[in-house]
C-alpha cells in the first residue's frame, strides 16, 4: 500500500532515504565537446502548453519536493527553462553572451579533475577585457549592488513586511502588488484558502480571476501550467480539489516553483491527511478549508518565506547535517539505539536545523520532504519552540504515508544558560501583527540560514511513533537518551559542533577565490555549504554595538538582498543544469555582478559563486579543492546509513 | 531547619489539563505560571504541550504535570487522552469573546461526563486586562459608561460566576498578560485536590508509575500499525 510504495521508492539504505541517483542523461559521442545552450530566457510570454501534462500531474503517495532528482528533473517540461526575466537590469542578451557553457562527460571518471577539463584556453575574452579584470581582482560578488538601486531585487528588503491595515485600499493594493513573490491556495470552487500576502478580503477578487482562468483551461481538458505577465511568472499546480499558484518576479524556473507549491501541498496533507482532504470536498465542494487548516497559516508562511529567501535545502532536494567526527556520530547513534523504546518508529536528533543522528527500522526510511515539514515546524516557526516543555504532535508525513497520522514527541534541550534572555521571544514565525521590526528580520534570516548562534544551539530530540498513546514511553526514552548523551559528553560535543556553524571557505581552501559553495552528495541526498557570513548573512549573535540602529537595519537589509542574489544565482545554475534538454556537466557563467560555476557528476552536484572578475581557472581550482575536501570529509559531513534497528 | 522541613514535606504530582477555545490564552496562562513570562503574539499550540511546575503549599508540595492542549477544532478528538487521568482541569474562556464561554461550557459538560469523577475543575475567564476593571491598566471599574470607554468585556463576572457555582467549579478572572490571579488559580486547585486522591511520593518515580499504568491500559487499543487512521480527524 502507500507504505510499501514509499519504501519501494526510497530504498532502505540510508536515513534521508536516497532515491537511487538518476543516471545522467546518456550522451552521444558526437556531442562531446562544448555545447552552447540556448539562452534560457528566450521564452514566449505566455506559455500555455499541453506538453508533458502527464508528467506534471502529481504522482501518488511517493511524491515530495525532494523527488526532484528522480522524476521532476528529468521530466520537467521545456518551460522549466524559464529563468531570469530580468537580472539586475542586464539585458537578457548580455547575459547570454556572458555565459559560456560547456559540457563534458565525466560520467565514469572519478570527480576531482575539473581543472583539467576546463584548463584549455576557452576564455574568448579580449586582452583588454582581461586587463580590465586584473585591475579589479578583488570585487566580491554583488558588491556593486546598491540598496534601492533599480534592479530586479529593488524593494526585496521589504518583501516580508506586513501590509498595513491603516491605509487606503489602493495603497494596500499597491504594496501587495510590489511583493516579488506570492503564493495562493484556493479550492477548485474558487474559495480562497491561503495567500501569503494581504488578507483575503484584499486578494479575494484576484483569487476569483485566478480561479476563472484555471477552470477555463481545466474545462477545456487542457490544464494551464503557467504563464507570464510582465515580469511575473505564474505557475499553477492542481491537486485534486485544490489550486496552487505561485507568482514570482525572482526568476525561478517553473520546475523550481512547482516544487515549492508541492511543498505547500505536503504541508496541507500533513495537517489533514489525503483521505480527510478528499472527504471534505466530496461531501461539500464549497467547503471553506480555512477552518480545518486554522492555525497552520504560519507553517505555510514560514515554508513560503524560506523559498522566497532561497532555501538551498529545497533547491537541492537535500538535507544538511551537523558536521561531526565519524566516531562521535557512531557513538551517538549507538546511545540512541540503546535507549530506544518499543514504540519508536523514527528517532532524530537535530541541532539548529541540521541533522545529528537518525535511527529507524530497517524497512522504513525517512523521506527528505517529510523531514522538511518537521524542520519547518520546529525551527522556522515559533509555536513549538517558544512553548517550552515537551510537545506531542499528531502529524501526517505524506511521503511516508499520506493516509494517516503519526505522533511526534519533541523536546528541546534547555540551552538557557547559553542563550540571551530574549531568545525565546525573538523568533516569531509569522510577521507580527504590528509592523515588524527590522530586528525580527535579522532573526528570521538567521533562522533560515542557520548561521545564527542562537538558532545553532537549539538541539531537539524528535521521537515519532504510530501510537498516539505512547507519549510517556517516548518521554522516558528521551530522558534515558538525554542522560546518556550528557554522561558520555556527546551532548557537549553536539553543542560545540553546532556552535561552530558552517565552515568558511578560507578554512577549507585557504586562498581560494570563490565566495560561496553548495555541495550535494547525491547518494546521501544531503548537502553542505560554506558559511554565509559575513557577506550574505549578518552574524546576529553579536551585532556590533558601535553601529547605530539605522546602520544595523541597513546592513541587515543589504545582507538579505545579497543572500537572495546568491540564491538566485544558484537557482539559475540549477535550472540550467536540470532543464530537460541540457545535458550539462559543467557550466561556467559570468554576469555583471558575479561569476558562477556548476559541476555535476553521478556522485555530487557542486555550485559555487565568486566575484565577477575571478577567472575561470581560479574558480575551477577552488571548486576542485572544495570537492576534494568534501570527499575526504564525507563521513563527517554526511550521515551515511544512520542507526538501523 | 528549613531544609529538613522541606525534605519532610510530602510531595505529590497532580495531572492537570487545560481546555478551551483557540486563542483564549491557555498557553499564555501556563507560560505565566511556569516561566512568569508573556508573549504578545503567541503561536497557536499544535497538538499539546507538556510542562511541569511545583506549587508550594504550607503542608505539602504539589508538582503539576500540565497538559496544555490545542484549542483548534481539529485537535478536539485527542482531548480525552489528556483529561482521562487528570485530577484537575482548567477550562479557559476569553472574557471578551462570548463564543468562548459557550465552548467552555461544552468542555465542562464533557469533563463531568467522561473524566474521573473526582476531577477538580476551575473555570477561568482570561484577558481581564482588556476590561476596565482589570488590574494592571489602572482603571478602577466604576461601572456606568465603561462600555463606551473601550471596555472589551463581553461576559460579565456575574454570569460566569453564577454558572460556575451551579456546576460546582472554582472560578477566577485572570490576566496572563499582567499575571493577575494566575498563581492564585493554580494554588486554589492545589488546595482543592482532596488529600485522599494524592499519591504521595518522594522520588521521581511517581509520574513514571502513572505513565506505566496508562501505557498498559492503552496497549489494548493502541495499535502499532502506522497505517492506522485515527485521532485528529476533522
Ligand atoms: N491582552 C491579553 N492577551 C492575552 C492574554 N492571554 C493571552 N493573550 C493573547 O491571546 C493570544 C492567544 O494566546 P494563547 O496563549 O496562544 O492562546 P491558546 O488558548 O493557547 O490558543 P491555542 O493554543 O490555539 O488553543 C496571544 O496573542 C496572546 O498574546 C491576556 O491575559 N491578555
Ligand atoms: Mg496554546
Amino acid at each position: 500500500m502507500a507504505q510499501e510504495e514509499a519504501e519501494g521508492n526510497n530504498g532502505p539504505t540510508s536515513p534521508p532515504s536516497p532515491p537511487p541517483p538518476p543516471l545522467p542523461p546518456r550522451r552521444k559521442p558526437s556531442m562531446e565537446g562544448s555545447i552552447q545552450v540556448a539562452p534560457a530566457q528566450s521564452k514566449p510570454t505566455t506559455a500555455v502548453s499541453s506538453i508533458d501534462i502527464s508528467t506534471l500531474s502529481f504522482p501518488d503517495g511517493s511524491r515530495g519536493t525532494f523527488s526532484t532528482n528522480t522524476t521532476r528533473a528529468v521530466s520537467s517540461p521545456v518551460g522549466s527553462g524559464y529563468a531570469t526575466p530580468s537580472r539586475n537590469g542586464t539585458a537578457a542578451s548580455d547575459l547570454a553572451d556572458a555565459m559560456s557553457v560547456m559540457s563534458f562527460a565525466p560520467t565514469l571518471r572519478p570527480p576531482g579533475d575539473l581543472a583539467s577539463l576546463v584548463a584549455g584556453e576557452l576564455n574568448r575574452k579580449s586582452r583588454a577585457w582581461n586587463f580590465l579584470r586584473s585591475q579589479s581582482e578583488t570585487v566580491q560578488p554583488f558588491e556593486s549592488i546598491e540598496l534601492g538601486a533599480p534592479g530586479n531585487l529593488a524593494g526585496f528588503e521589504r518583501e516580508f513586511d506586513e501590509i498595513p491595515d491603516d491605509t487606503t485600499d489602493d495603497a494596500r493594493l499597491a504594496i501587495w502588488k510590489s511583493k516579488m513573490k506570492h503564493y495562493m491556495i484556493l479550492s477548485s470552487a474558487g474559495k480562497p484558502i491561503y495567500s501569503r500576502h494581504g488578507d483575503l478580503s484584499l486578494v479575494n477578487s484576484y483569487m476569483g480571476v485566478v480561479q476563472t482562468i484555471i477552470s477555463f483551461y481545466e474545462g477545456a481538458k487542457n490544464p494551464l501550467l503557467g504563464f507570464t505577465a510582465g515580469n511575473a511568472r505564474f505557475v499553477i499546480a492542481i491537486e485534486g480539489p485544490l489550486y496552487f499558484v505561485a507568482i514570482s518576479k525572482l526568476g525561478e524556473s517553473d520546475a523550481q516553483l512547482r516544487s515549492q507549491l508541492e511543498a505547500l501541498y505536503m504541508q496541507i496533507l500533513s495537517t489533514l491527511t489525503l483521505p480527510t482532504l478528499k472527504n471534505i470536498f466530496v461531501h461539500r465542494p464549497s467547503t471553506d478549508l480555512r477552518k480545518p487548516l486554522e492555525g497552520t497559516e504560519s507553517l505555510l508562511s514560514s515554508l513560503a518565506d524560506s523559498f522566497t529567501k532561497g532555501s538551498p535545502s529545497t533547491l537541492l532536494g537535500a538535507l544538511e547535517c551537523l558536521r561531526l567526527r565519524k566516531s562521535q556520530r557512531h557513538s551517538i547513534n549507538n546511545i540512541f539505539l540503546k535507549s530506544r523504546s518499543e514504540k519508536l518508529l523514527y528517532g532524530l536528533i537535530v541541532a539548529g536545523g541540521k541533522l545529528v543522528s537518525v535511527i529507524r527500522p530497517r524497512k522504513h526510511s525517512l523521506h527528505p520532504s517529510d523531514l522538511q515539514l518537521i524542520f519547518n515546524m520546529l525551527f522556522e516557526s515559533g509555536g513549538i519552540k517558544s512553548g517550552g516543555g515537551e510537545s506531542w504532535i499528531p502529524l501526517c508525513l505524506p511521503a511516508f504515508n499520506n493516509r494517516g497520522y503519526l505522533y511526534m514527541y519533541v523536546s528541546f534541550f534547555d540551552g538557557k544558560q547559553e542563550l540571551p534572555p530574549t531568545a525565546e521571544s525573538a523568533e516569531p514565525a509569522e510577521p507580527a501583527k504590528e509592523p515588524p521590526l527590522p530586528t525580527e528580520d535579522i532573526n528570521k534570516v538567521a533562522a533560515t540560514t542557520g548561521d545564527s548562534n542562537r538558532a545553532e544551539e537549539e538541539i531537539a530530540i524528535i521521537l515519532i511513533s504510530p501510537d498516539k498513546e505512547s507519549f510517556y514511553d517516548l518521554k522516558e526514552m528521551r530522558d534515558r537518551l538525554a542522560a546518556q548523551l550528557t554522561k558520555t559528553g556527546s551532548l557537549a560535543l553536539i553543542r560545540t559542533a553546532a556552535r561552530q556553524a558552517r565552515p568558511k571557505i578560507q578554512s577549507i581552501t585557504p586562498g581560494a577565490e570563490i565566495s560561496h559553495f553548495l555541495y550535494k552528495s547525491r547518494a546521501n541526498v544531503q548537502f553542505c555549504m560554506s558559511s554565509l557570513e559575513p557577506a550574505f548573512s549578518s552574524p546576529s549573535a553579536s551585532p556590533s554595538p558601535s553601529l547605530s540602529q539605522g546602520h544595523k537595519q541597513l546592513a541587515t537589509a543589504e545582507k538579505m538582498v545579497a543572500r537572495r542574489r546568491l540564491m538566485s544565482v544558484y537557482h539559475e545554475l540549477h535550472a540550467s543544469m536540470h532543464s530537460k534538454h541540457s545535458h550539462l556537466k559543467v557550466l561556467h557563467a559570468v554576469g555583471e555582478d558575479a561569476a558562477s560555476l556548476a559541476w555535476i557528476t553521478p556522485v555530487f552536484e557542486f555550485y559555487c559563486v565568486a566575484g565577477p572578475n575571478v577567472s575561470r581557472v581560479a574558480m575551477t581550482q577552488g571548486a576542485n579543492r572544495v570537492v576534494q575536501w568534501a570527499k575526504k570529509e564525507e563521513e563527517r559531513l554526511f550521515i551515511i546509513g544512520g542507526g538501523v534497528f | 531547619m528549613a531544609d529538613t522541613g522541606n525534605a519532610v514535606k510530602p510531595s505529590s504530582s497532580v495531572k492537570l489539563v487545560l481546555l478551551g477555545e483557540a486563542a483564549v490564552g491557555k498557553s499564555s496562562l501556563v507560560l505565566r505560571f511556569v516561566n512568569n513570562d508573556f508573549q504578545e503574539n503567541k503561536e497557536p499550540t499544535i497538538g499539546a504541550a507538556f510542562l511541569t511546575q511545583k506549587c508550594n503549599l504550607p503542608t505539602r508540595t504539589i508538582k503539576f504535570e500540565i497538559w496544555d492542549t490545542a484549542g483548534q477544532e481539529r485537535f478536539a478528538s485527542l482531548a480525552p487522552m489528556y483529561y482521562r487521568n487528570a485530577q484537575a482541569a482548567l477550562v479557559v474562556y476569553d472574557l471578551t469573546k462570548p463564543t468562548s464561554l459557550i465552548k467552555a461550557k461544552h468542555w465542562v459538560a464533557e469533563l463531568q461526563r467522561q473524566a474521573s469523577p473526582g476531577i477538580v475543575i476551575a473555570l477561568v475567564g482570561n484577558k481581564l486586562d482588556l476590561t476596565n476593571d482589570g488590574i494592571g491598566n489602572g482603571a478602577d471599574g466604576d461601572g456606568a459608561g465603561s462600555d463606551d470607554s473601550g471596555d472589551a468585556r463581553k461576559i460579565s463576572t456575574e454570569e460566569a460566576k453564577t454558572y460556575a457555582e451551579e456546576e460546582g467549579l472554582l472560578f477566577f478572572e485572570t490576566s496572563a498578560k499582567t499575571g493577575y490571579n494566575v498563581t492564585e488559580v493554580f494554588t486554589a486547585i492545589a488546595n482543592a485536590i482532596p488529600e485522599t486522591s494524592l499519591k504521595t511520593t518522594r522520588g521521581p518515580g511517581a509520574s513514571h508509575a502513572a505513565g506505566r499504568t496508562e501505557e498498559q491500559r492503552v496497549n489494548l487499543n493502541g495499535p502499532r500499525d502506522p497505517n492506522a487512521k485515527e485521532g485528529c480527524a476533522c
